[in-house]
């Protein structure tokens, strides 16, 4: 860790007068706490967040819901509402991490943590993330954490989020503030690049940009709605893939599938092309293993990590065949009903 | 001088007289309450005075020459006392029982993530900020990190009879290879040591598992006398053979201290602990086995491939229990050691059998399919009479009940056939494997003192959160029938007399017979004040009877009596084999879809001579036993291709099986007493639970779903892959 200056934001107003390229945004602090500690990251100050009012509650916004950045995973995934109504964000978010950094995290910090490609974290080795120019280790190195879908020549390091997939999923917004104290919303395809020539820029904020909320669109009810992780252990480790799923079938036809991936892409992955190959169709294995086809079809693999193919394909396909009726469901897949 | 006790003869069981009725009992540890309110104080956490503080630098190259420091980068930090180096810096840790110095190599880097330098602060903070920012130059030159493909390679082959002719004269044969990934013990506390200096003697608070052996080799890396030597390790958090030698954190620590005569902490990061401190050998196995249609062996082959760096003593010895677990008359085995630049390797929990015995188990368990034989029942047709290869009778053995007490309760008798028990996405299955380690006697001394109704035990002895503070006060306070909290065990102090240490199993069984030796001494001399004969004297909550005679020891002990006890291996040791045996059995579920692997539930039964303390005993099971599902499931070090560094060096990335992985886990122990093992007729137990308990995982995942996995451990993408090629 360097040396680092620290202050406390009163406001919002506060807290972006002191942010700029070389300083940081603290929230709950896991993710960046432990990137100063290695030095890969190096801010020359921190601006903390926690004591600013009103960024910790979860409000009706519309029909859907506003959840303010400092709301923490726990409580976000405990709340009511989101059990209630977008079941697939809570289990997402009860995948992630263990009960202690869930206590700790934060919806805005959630969304902005870093990549855990190695070769970011190792910095006796070069990498385009941390240091830009200097060559992506990851290639030709260990990759069974690395990306399959969205990378560059110069990066294949993948999003490590659950949160964000199922906030993906459900068509979220992300509501920024900007240094002129006006409010903007992006969805999380507008807020996340890709690595292309740049992968140290992994956002389109500027550095004097705050995350305010997260906004979800009204509920899809009815609705059937899964989050499915597949990791190397029972807890406490990032996706190798995830799928997560908000499903409408209609007289035995899929009206709706929408459909989000984690552990395979540089960014909470989204495909229109394979949800549009299953709306209007009959549900079956045949359609699910072929639209599993369809999102890896341009797969970038290495050989560390080529296994996400298939186990990506198979999952998708468990979670179609939940969704749609075609097998029981476990675990992990709820029904929304009618809202009242 | 002790006199030191030779184990010729097979032993009196004299816990079965004693009344006391403390010994076997699962008593809490006396020290357990400091632990978990954090009141124990682990290496870096009783600061000295003035102490400042050190953080090693690590080479990012794998082999070469340092050819100089940059230290212009820390110019202008506040509180950097200086970039300590030295030719006594050493490249790893020693090896277990080394007993002198590790390989100090001056320029020389031999493996990427060596320790090369220490920066002092006046904060740690500043010490670690400063150790970032150093740069230090190479010459580099080539370096082999492949044991596949290196060309370096020592052999040492061994063999009895003719195994390929009995290959080749067998009903059914089984022909496989399996591998194992490095791992790392992965103790909870880092390695951490606190050094300072009072004239030419150096004290080091540390944490270390064997402080006799670590006292040596601390001296010699320092180049003085190991009178002058001192080390402190009352309260150890975890070792698992990765704190058996001194490591480049103490003698930096020693070094720096006295260079600069103030107090030096060096603790390791958790990549440190990774990068420096030594890590199990991955294994590249081949098992052979030849048998006749009724299952009965005719050969056993165990051929392997570990690796170490060039100059290192020790070798992951993975055919240990092959030796000795199953009959076959034809026998051979070949171990390679490939000399390649990586972390070290060196003894993590159970060296050899907690590898060994997953190829070695999951073979059996192929022959047993292959045969058509029910594979307790194969292993039950295997048990040598005497030891196979030694041809000398095993001193106490009960491999054959723990087979069948174990496939009792657990309900073995309901497995189902391969990959036909289906719930919902999960195929269930069930598997099991055999259990065994050998044990060893180790010399070792101990002081007890009885004044009045108090006894005091002392002993270099260390305790790494097996228990050893319960089963030594237990033991004196059996022998002197004295209520627990009547003994107070002073441990973890090389000024005490020196002790077997932990490692290897032989704590328990090494030191715990120097104090029940010094303690029985005692006995006599209390007997002597009874006017009695020993064996006429009972001893019982601070009274001593005999016949009609009773007397307080507060009366008997006024004066206090002071023996010391010693022990050492012998004849018993030549003339038997003496091992711990078990049996594990598992019930999985596989997911069908996503191959992701979770144990249901888990049994081992377990037999390891006289259980000291029952609830210790059956915790060290379940933490062997969670080491062998991590094994099998979860556990694997990642090496960069190009430079052999460890790339998954926190415990993010390695994966020790988290409490989700773990299921209820049953242990039983069953009644045994070794005479041949030590007076006490006990064996070691810390190393029998993981031994073979991986193996009954994947023969579990094979039985639920068909898919074998050789290549450990067995993460999702495997077994998917097995599920593909099966069409399933
Ligand atoms: C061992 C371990 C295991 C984990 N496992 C998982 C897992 O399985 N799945 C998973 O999804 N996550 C996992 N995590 C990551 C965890 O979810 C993140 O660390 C956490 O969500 C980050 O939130 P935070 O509030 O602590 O962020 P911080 O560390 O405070 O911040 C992270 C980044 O976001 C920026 N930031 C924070 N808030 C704002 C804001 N309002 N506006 C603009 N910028 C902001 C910060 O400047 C910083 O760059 C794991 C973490 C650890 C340490």
């Amino acid at each position: 860790m360097r040396p680092f200056d620290y202050h406390r934001a009163t406001d919002l107003d506060d807290a972006s007068g002191h942010l700029n390229a070389s300083t940081q945004i603290i929230a709950g602090g896991t993710n960046l706490l432990d990137l100063m500690k290695l030095q890969v990251m190096t801010p020359q100050q921190l601006v903390d967040i926690n004591r600013i009012d009103g960024l910790d509650r979860i409000e009706p916004e519309g029909e859907g819901l506003r959840i303010g950045a400092l709301v923490p995973n726990s409580d976000l995934a405990g709340d009511e509402r989101i059990r209630r109504n977008y079941p697939v964000l809570s289990r997402a978010l009860l995948a992630g991490a263990s009960g202690q950094l869930r206590n700790k995290a934060t919806t805005g910090g959630n969304l902005l943590q870093r990549t855990r490609c190695p070769y970011f974290y190792e910095t006796a080795m070069p990498c385009n993330k941390r240091d830009p120019g200097t060559g992506c280790a990851a290639r030709g190195g260990a990759t069974r954490m690395n990306a399959v879908l969205g990378v560059s020549e110069h990066c294949i390091a993948a999003h490590p989020s659950d949160m964000a997939v199922g906030m993906r999923v459900l068509g979220a917004e992300v509501e920024i503030r900007r240094a002129d104290g006006s409010h903007t919303r992006k969805t999380l395809d507008e807020l996340y690049s890709l690595p292309g020539e740049r992968p140290d820029i992994e956002t389109t904020l500027s550095p004097d940009d705050i995350i305010t909320a997260v906004i979800l669109p009204a509920p899809v009810a009815p609705s059937v709605q899964s989050y499915r992780k597949v990791r190397d252990r029972a807890s406490y480790a990032f996706a190798l893939v995830s799928v997560a799923a908000v499903v409408q079938v209609e007289g035995g036809k899929i009206t709706r599938a929408d459909l989000a991936f984690g552990g395979i892409a540089s960014r909470p992955w989204r495909d229109p092309a394979v949800e549009a190959m299953l709306v209007g169709e009959t549900p079956s294995i045949d359609l699910f293993r072929a639209a599993g086809k369809r999102l890896v079809a341009a797969a970038e693999t290495q050989p560390g990590n080529a296994f996400k193919l298939p186990m990506v394909r198979r999952t998708l396909a468990g979670v179609l065949a939940e969704a749609t009726g075609l097998s029981e469901p476990t675990t992990g897949t709820d029904n929304v009903g009618e809202i009242a | 001088m002790t006199d030191m006790f030779r184990m010729d003869k097979p032993q009196p069981r004299l816990f079965d007289e004693t009344v006391q009725g403390v010994i076997g009992k699962p008593l809490d540890r006396p020290e357990g309450l400091l632990k978990v309110t954090g009141r124990a104080p682990y290496a870096a956490e009783v600061p000295e005075a003035n102490m400042v503080h050190g953080v090693l630098v690590r080479s990012t190259i794998t082999r070469g020459r340092l050819t100089g420091i940059d230290k212009s980068a820390l110019e202008g930090l506040s509180g950097i006392l200086g970039v300590i180096r030295s030719p006594e810096f050493v490249r790893n840790s020693a090896q277990g029982m080394a007993n002198e110095a590790p390989i100090q190599p001056e320029d020389h880097v031999a493996y990427f993530g060596q320790p090369m330098a220490l920066v002092v602060a006046e904060t740690f903070e500043a010490a670690r900020d400063g150790a970032h920012r150093l740069r230090l130059s190479y010459e580099t030159e080539h370096a082999e990190i492949d044991p596949t493909t290196t060309s370096e390679i020592d052999t040492k082959p061994d063999s009895f009879g003719d195994l390929d002719s009995a290959m080749a004269q067998a009903d059914v044969t089984i022909d496989q290879k399996y591998s194992t990934p490095g791992q790392v013990s992965a103790a909870m506390e880092p390695h951490a040591s606190i050094a300072w200096w009072e004239g030419d003697n150096v004290t080091l608070r540390g944490s270390y598992q064997m402080l006799r052996f670590n006292r040596n080799e601390l001296a010699d890396s320092l180049g003085i006398d190991p009178e002058n030597v001192r080390i402190l390790s009352p309260y150890v958090g975890g070792g698992f053979g990765s704190k058996l030698g001194i490591g480049s954190e103490a003698v930096a620590a020693a070094i720096a201290a006295r260079e600069l005569g103030r107090p030096v902490r060096v603790v390791m990061s958790r990549q440190h602990v990774f990068d420096m401190v030594l890590r199990r050998s991955e294994t590249h196995q081949r098992l052979r086995l030849a048998a006749k249609a009724d299952g009965t062996l005719l050969g056993i082959g165990h051929e392997d491939r570990v690796s170490n760096l060039p100059g290192e003593e020790f070798s992951e010895p993975t055919a240990m229990a092959t030796h000795f677990m199953y009959g076959g008359e034809n026998r051979l085995y070949n171990h390679e050691i490939a000399r390649i630049h990586r972390t070290p390797s060196g003894s993590v929990r159970a060296p050899g059998e907690a590898v060994g015995m997953l190829a070695l188990e999951s073979a059996m368990d192929e022959l047993a399919e292959v045969a058509g034989i029910d594979p307790v029942e194969l292993r039950l047709r295997n048990l040598p009479e005497k030891h196979p290869e030694k041809g000398v009778p095993f001193s106490s053995r009960r491999f054959e009940d723990c087979l069948r007490e174990g496939a009792k309760e657990f309900g073995w008798e309901n497995r189902t056939p391969t990959a036909s028990r289906r719930e919902g996405d999960w195929f269930i299955g069930c598997g099991m494997s055999g259990a065994g380690r050998a044990n060893m006697l180790v010399p070792s001394e101990a002081r007890v003192t009885l004044e009045g109704d108090r006894a005091i035990v002392e002993t270099d002895m260390t305790d790494i959160g097996t228990g050893s503070y319960a089963i030594l006060t237990q033991i004196a306070a059996e022998l002197l029938g004295l209520p627990m909290d009547r003994v107070e065990t002073r441990l973890g102090d090389t000024r005490f007399p020196g002790a077997s240490g932990s490692g290897g199993s032989v704590g328990a069984g090494s030191s715990g017979s120097s104090v029940f030796l010094a303690a029985k001494k005692i006995r006599a001399r209390l007997a002597e004040a009874m006017g009695c004969a020993e064996e006429d004297l009972t001893l019982q909550d601070g009274i001593a009877r005999s016949g009609n005679i009773q007397k307080p020891l507060s009366e008997l002990a006024a004066t206090a009596m002071t023996e010391e006890g010693g022990i050492k291996p012998g004849a018993m040791g030549k003339e038997f084999f003496q091992a711990g045996f078990g049996a594990h059995f598992v019930e999985i579920g596989v997911n069908a879809i996503t191959g992701e692997a979770r144990v249901r539930r888990m049994l081992g039964v377990f037999s390891a001579g006289r259980i000291l303390n029952e609830k210790t005993a059956t915790s060290q099971c379940i933490g062997g036993m969670v080491w062998g599902l991590g094994a099998a499931l979860t556990e694997e070090l990642q090496h960069d291709p190009r430079t052999g560094g460890i790339v998954s060096r926190d415990l993010a990335n390695y994966h020790v099986a988290s409490h989700a992985d773990v299921p209820m886990i049953d242990v039983r122990l069953l009644p045994e007493r070794d005479d041949q093992a030590n007076p006490m007729q006990a064996k070691g137990i810390g190393e029998l639970g993981i031994s073979g308990a991986g193996a009954a995982v994947t023969n579990a995942i094979y039985n639920a779903c068909g898919v074998r996995i050789r290549d450990f451990p067995a993460t999702p993408d495997k077994i998917i892959a097995g599920l593909e090629a099966l069409g399933r």
